[in-house]
């Protein structure tokens, strides 16, 4: 029973990472309907600059932690979302109106860009960094030993990623910037005859994506210390999997996705075998599909002729 | 390109005259974006040190150099768009124009088929050329696999890779298990490839679009796991190795006695088997073209076809989706596992690294950029691919990331592919030649 709850919390903190990442995918599938594959790799860009920006810090000589991840926070947002910006002019937005495997080729080359573009300037080799947040409670100690612990990495992971959540709600249910991405996703044609700025719509939520998908990358990097150029692909198409498990173009259904396929992967590690944890979570992904074929949370689609 | 209108004439020249100052502007503004987004990651470089402790040094040099590069290309960018002007987008072809390139079009086949034919005995002696050329049709066999899936039944399957795997490996492990011979495994390879095929056409029977390329390609690393976990069988990462050549039936290429050189009392050389595996890919992949073009004008291809342009109205028509989805895969599947049974004999060693989701997205991009459909288009993309990054092949390092800034520009140059025209298979009175720019693509 304690194991169950140790991996029950590991397999939560997880699967906020993917919600994270899943939300920029469902949120550019919902306005653009395409996959933006390079998605995982700005994710991967935001784990390397926050790692880059935490040495910088470090060696200034700072020493108070809450101010140093708040600062390695927004530098890296800001960054990433810039990276976010930048590939959807460059790739996507010429590719608008274009046939529909375009962009997801484009997509991919831009992939394969991000990731040969920080193996180069940073190096194929995983870059480990000490544990910036340390310590934790003792939750429950068993007779036999076995210690329930939740560190303060994962407090901190939990609590940004709702605290995000609640921001990022707020913004789509109340702010104007909300109500135009709204009114894209139904309709963006429309849209702009009721003058909406499409365009600049569409770039804002691949920055809000991108932004997400970097703290994401941040909160990687305390949980498992490390980043490398290779991480975006495999927790891209995770995260890919959880927006398409919770119903791709809903937000809550990108962030159940995420903890779904968390602890999935958590608990198929520790009770089955950790090598094929993937295999588990993509198999999850195309059983789920076939049942349901809009995911959890999903609108069914209606075939229009 | 059409003469310009009076008055966009007028526009493009008072855009001339006023570029400089916007130029300049527009210039600056992607250097300081260029200064933000490599600030980080190309000015400062981290590097594990002697302890283990990340250090790191700044590169500002190499920053500078980046940004002014970004600011010139820039400049160089724009005043190439103000000096081409405007574009139409949409052009309706020239009836003269039209028959020119028909006959080009009619020739280049008949001439690419011959030059083909020929490469081996013109370059008998280069070794290199005859690797490429056997390295380019391997990639045309695949890629004309794939056009069955994507091309003509417009299922975007992002996992083709997986049929390769599935017949490299059963070719592998068959004749090192079993010592079965090539011919014997060729068709059992296609047999098991075409069988997965089908087992992932069963989920994606549901599926619409994006869904669809999700699946496939979980699907696509779901076989790569297995096959780098489950060692006892494949071996793990450290692959099969020691495959048997291949034998023209049962004659080997070697040089024993018993081999070809020693049969037909000519010098052995170790350039026959290269010569052989050519022309062996060769035949393979005329088969998979001829199969395809037959298939075409089957009711099982017409079915793809109208699959591909309206899922909804194939339905309406009385279509069965679901046998012509899985017939589809199938199809495609097994020249993927024939192509993967043919890379196993000529590697004689293969292993997981060379079924990663590059090599599917590499064979798509081949499919996507020469024109989905087009038989001819994906063999000119497969040449023009396979060789530009041949081209590259000094700048190991760089070589991806010119691939996939290659296929971002190419698809916003030529987002229909090298050939971007489709005739159709059924007509009425002649065969008329649609521009492809014209022709809306269904969402199947």
């Amino acid at each position: 029973m304690d194991y169950f709850a140790q991996q029950l919390i590991n397999g939560l903190v997880l699967g906020s990472i993917y919600g994270l990442i899943a939300i920029g995918y469902t949120m550019v599938y919902g306005i653009v309907g395409m996959i933006n594959f390079a998605h995982g790799d700005i994710f991967m860009i935001g784990g390397f600059i926050a790692l880059i920006s935490f040495l910088i810090l470090v060696s200034l000589g700072l020493t108070f932690v809450p101010v140093i991840l708040l600062i390695v926070l927004l530098v890296s947002m800001a960054i990433t979302a810039l990276y976010g910006w930048t590939v959807e002019r460059i790739a996507y937005r010429p590719l608008r109106h274009s046939f529909r495997l375009a962009p997801m080729l484009s997509a991919i080359g831009m992939s394969f860009v991000l990731m040969n573009y920080s193996q180069i300037a940073q190096g194929a080799r995983v870059k480990p960094v000490p544990p910036i947040i340390t310590g934790g409670y003792t939750l429950h100690e068993s007779v036999d030993g076995f210690v329930v612990r939740l560190s303060n990495v994962q407090i901190v992971v939990v609590i940004t990623t709702i605290v995000l959540l609640a921001v990022f709600t707020w913004l789509v249910a109340r702010t104007r910037l909300g109500r135009d991405m709204r009114a894209c996703e139904q309709d963006q044609t429309m849209a702009a005859l009721l003058g909406v700025d499409v365009d600049r719509t569409i770039s804002m939520t691949f920055v809000i994506g991108a932004a997400l998908a970097a703290v994401a990358g941040m909160m990687y990097l305390l949980y498992y210390g490390l980043v490398d150029f290779f991480m975006g692909f495999v927790a891209g198409i995770k995260a890919f999997t959880a927006a398409v498990l919770g119903g791709i173009g809903s937000l809550p259904g990108a962030m159940l996705g995420g903890l779904l396929i968390g602890l999935i992967e958590t608990m198929w590690s520790a009770y089955f075998s950790v090598e094929y944890k993937d295999v588990a979570a993509f198999s999850i992904l195309i059983i789920v599909l076939i049942f349901m074929p809009t995911g959890l949370l999903g609108r069914p689609e209606v075939e229009k002729v | 390109m059409a003469p310009l209108a009076p008055a966009a004439a007028t526009a493009v020249a008072a855009k001339r005259g006023l570029g400089a100052a916007f130029i300049f502007q527009k210039a600056l503004i992607s250097a300081l974006v260029a200064l933000v987004l490599f600030s980080l990651m190309i000015g400062v470089r981290t590097e594990a040190g002697p302890e283990g402790q990340l250090i790191y040094w700044t590169r500002f040099g190499d920053l500078a150099a980046m940004v002014g590069t970004v600011f010139v290309g820039s400049i160089v960018i724009e005043l190439l768009r103000h000096w081409w002007g405007p574009v139409e987008t949409i052009r309706v072809v020239p009836a003269r124009v039209t028959s020119g390139l028909a006959l080009a079009r009619r020739a280049i086949a008949p001439v690419l088929l011959i030059g083909t034919f020929l490469v081996p005995v013109i370059f008998y002696d280069q070794r290199y050329i005859l690797d490429l050329g056997i390295l380019v049709l391997t990639y045309v066999m695949l890629g004309w696999g794939l056009n069955v899936v994507v091309g003509l039944a417009g299922l975007l399957d992002l996992g083709y890779v997986a049929f390769y795997a599935v017949g490299a490996y059963s070719y592998a492990l068959l004749a090192t298990n079993f010592d079965l011979s090539f011919w014997v495994c060729l068709p059992l390879a296609g047999i098991l490839a075409a069988f997965w095929g089908v087992m992932l056409g069963f989920p994606v029977l549901r599926l619409r679009g994006d869904y669809l390329a999700i699946v496939t390609l979980a699907f696509g690393e779901i076989i790569r796991l297995v096959i780098i976990n489950w060692q006892d069988l494949t071996g793990g990462p450290n692959g099969v190795s020691g495959i048997p050549r291949p034998t023209l039936f049962g004659i080997p290429l070697d040089n024993s006695d018993d081999g070809l050189a020693a049969l037909l009392g000519i010098a052995y050389s170790p350039t026959h088997r290269i010569v052989f595996l050519f022309y062996l890919i060769l035949a393979l992949a005329l088969l998979t073209n001829w199969a395809t073009i037959r298939l075409r004008r089957l009711p099982i291809g017409r079915a793809w076809e109208a699959l591909r342009e309206d899922e909804v109205a194939c339905r309406a028509l009385g279509i069965n989706t679901t046998t012509t989805k899985l017939s589809a895969f199938a199809t495609g599947a097994m020249f993927g596992g024939f192509a993967g049974a043919f890379f196993a004999t000529r590697q004689g060693f293969i292993s997981p690294e060379s079924f990663t989701f590059q090599e599917s997205a590499l064979v798509l991009a081949i499919v996507v950029l020469g024109g989905m459909g087009s038989q001819l288009g994906v063999a000119l993309a497969a040449l023009a691919m396979i060789g530009g990054f041949e081209l590259f092949r000094g700048l190991e390092q760089y070589r991806m990331l010119v691939f996939g800034l290659a296929m971002v520009l190419l698809m916003i140059w030529r987002p229909r592919g090298l050939i971007g025209h489709r005739a159709p298979t059924v007509f009425l009175e002649h065969n008329q030649a649609i521009s492809s720019d014209v022709v809306k693509e269904g969402r199947g």
